[in-house]
């Protein structure tokens, strides 16, 4: 494994995290360069969500090495630090702050001063409406802004979140199982989405949903029992016999 | 939340009380539209626990910090209240001791403790009613919120809290009075306290800090902060994956619930004339949420309204039949959570709203 250079954005290197003797991720070792997207599978238990856990601050690993961008070590700060590092999480089951507006969501989520001392007071600026307008568009929620974010459907939710993580305006995207419970039509829409948003943001996707995986075209990381077991193009990885032989010799 | 009906609330408490107290002062005691002053008292009494329901609405409602022992702040308010009360009974006292207050001569004391210098000051007095609260609220606070304890241990540590302070304040050697309290007052800010007029203007002094109290709620609730407790108090773990630190907003909100409550609690005892231990039991801070739930968590004006007829409610069944009044307690908490989960204000506000229809189309490819 080579030590990050400058287009590492993400660096994790023999990074171990245990639950009561059961090892959620063994020696894992990923490097990310900016601008990239990647999309993690592997089956139930292959440490995916434990490896968002890690890199988003929620689980301090026993041991390994996480580095984000230039040097900074995100074992040593917790989720707020991080998030304000400029890396956005999108959990596997949509949350939104149900009571709220839309708007309010997003008004929330734009990148900005977060102390109590500052948002007592906040006025929304121009500014702010601008962004908002444009997370909107980007989302396809501008008929909704008004609606309570409860009361959205699942797929729009799905949106919503990823847009608020887009509000943050962070270097590095997570993105956990984002087209769940998706219909077909929304399936590619987020595949779009996640395309559109690549642009300019870097990318990590969680998924199950293999044709969706495809659909996004990008370089495949597979975990198994919380170690990388192949690297490479979705062809790449699918005739890979370990790969045949951990999803089909199940 | 509306600002509809903040208005009205704040009108009509204000507007009352002065109605009250002008009935109170300006009619003679045979007329028909005279307040007795017993009256007066006793509204005053409802407005102040008014303030405590405020108080724990801004936690319970808005950030869902669901306290249990929130009346231990508002009786460390009316203790630094009382103690001001005690020091300006001065040489009037049954033992005729210029400075020590009966209980203290009683008990053989010689001087006054350290912690009782300075409340002979009304503006030194008023200090610590914010004060003593305040500062409680933030240590207890800052330990729980940081080290994330949430939900029902939280609620269980501050019924905790509450029951050690009630302990803590029964002991004679604490220098509070032990069981009997702090009593037998005689003036405020050298108004006598058995004169209609104090009374009235208690009443609108509770009143007034009602108001305030509400305005400023509304105030913090309806801005960015108070989105970000909403959003803190529904899906905390995500606020702090956007970046912000639900402890820090918890404990600002927590102190200044504690700080009000604590004002109520100043309020409150000149106008029952007592204030002694049994204000930290834990089944008035229990109480203090039934008004909450009763009138409508997360409303504000509910919590108001509440605290006002539950208590209302009180006065006429601990009257007429006194050995019902916990059981009607218990029954009508049951009734409300079962029937009425949002509470009077949100059962109003439902009817009011339709649901919003969910869209049918999908959006365009």
């Amino acid at each position: 494994m080579t030590r990050p250079h400058d287009d590492t954005l993400l660096y994790l290197d023999n990074v171990t995290v245990t639950f009561d003797g059961f090892r959620a991720l063994n020696a894992l070792s990923l490097v990310m360069e900016r601008g990239e997207m990647r999309a993690v599978i592997g089956p139930n238990g292959a440490g995916k969500t434990t490896m968002m856990d890690v890199i988003t601050g929620k689980t301090r690993p026993d041991q390994g090495e996480v580095i984000f961008g230039r040097g900074t070590d995100l074992t040593r700060l917790d989720e707020p630090d991080i998030a304000a590092l400029g890396i956005g999480r999108k959990f596997q089951k949509p949350t939104v702050f149900e009571p709220h507006t839309v708007w309010d969501n997003f008004l929330l989520a734009l990148s900005g001063d977060r102390r109590p001392r500052f948002t007592l007071w906040a006025r929304e600026t121009d500014e702010e409406r601008e962004r908002i307008e444009a997370l909107l568009a980007t989302t396809r929620l501008s008929e909704l802004r008004e609606r309570r974010a409860g009361d959205l459907s699942h797929g729009q939710k799905q949106w919503l979140e990823i847009g608020m993580l887009l509000a943050q305006d962070p270097l590095l995207l997570l993105v956990d199982e984002p087209v769940a419970g998706m219909t077909d039509a929304e399936t590619a829409q987020t595949a779009e989405l996640l395309r559109e948003i690549n642009r300019s943001h870097s990318v990590v996707v969680v998924e199950h949903d293999m044709d969706f995986v495809r659909a996004l075209d990008v370089k495949v990381t597979v975990l198994h029992e919380g170690s990388v077991l192949s690297e490479g193009s979705i062809d790449h990885v699918s005739a890979d016999p370990k790969v045949i032989e951990v999803y089909l010799g199940r | 939340m509306n600002r509809v009906s903040v208005a009205l609330c704040v009108l009509i408490v204000v507007g009352g009380a002065f109605l009250l107290a002008a009935l109170n002062l300006g009619t003679a005691a045979g007329s028909p539209l005279h307040v007795p002053p017993y009256v007066v008292s006793l509204v005053g009494k409802y407005l102040c626990y008014a303030i405590l329901a405020l108080a724990v609405d801004l936690v319970w409602g808005f950030a869902g910090i669901l306290s249990l022992g929130h009346a231990a702040f508002f009786a460390i308010g009316g203790y630094a209240m009382g103690m001001y009360l005690m020091r300006q009974i001065g040489g009037r006292g049954v033992y005729g001791n210029a400075v020590l207050p009966d209980f203290m001569v009683f008990l053989n004391w010689k001087e006054l403790p350290w912690y009782w210098h300075g409340f002979e000051n009304p503006m030194f007095a008023s200090v610590m009613v914010l004060a003593v609260p305040g500062v409680l609220a933030l240590l207890f606070g800052w330990l729980a919120f940081r080290s994330r304890v949430s939900g029902v241990y939280l609620s269980i540590i501050t019924q905790a809290l509450t029951y050690a302070l009630l302990l803590a304040f029964f002991r004679n050697d604490m220098g509070f009075g032990g069981n009997n309290g702090l009593t037998d007052f005689k003036e405020i800010f050298s108004f006598p306290l058995q004169a209609d007029a104090t009374r009235d203007g208690l009443l609108v002094a509770s009143a007034i800090a009602l108001a305030a109290s509400l305005l400023l709620a509304y105030g913090i609730v309806t801005s960015r902060f108070g989105k970000v407790l909403i959003a803190v108090r529904d899906a905390e773990s995500r606020t702090r994956f956007i970046g912000y630190r639900p402890e820090q907003y918890k404990l600002w909100v927590w102190v200044l619930s504690a700080v009000m409550a604590g004002i109520g609690g100043a309020l409150y005892v000149p106008q029952v004339g007592i204030i002694n231990p049994s204000e930290f039991s834990p089944a008035n801070s229990i109480e203090a949420v039934i008004w909450v739930a009763v009138g409508g968590r997360g409303t504000l004006v509910g919590a108001v309204l509440g605290a006002v007829l539950v208590s209302a409610g009180k006065t006429w069944l601990t009257g007429a039949l006194p050995e019902v009044w916990l059981f009607a307690l218990g029954a009508l908490f049951i009734f409300v959570t079962l029937l009425l989960p949002t509470g009077i204000l949100g059962a109003l506000r439902r009817r009011d709203r339709a649901p919003a229809p969910l869209p049918a189309v999908e959006p365009a490819q």
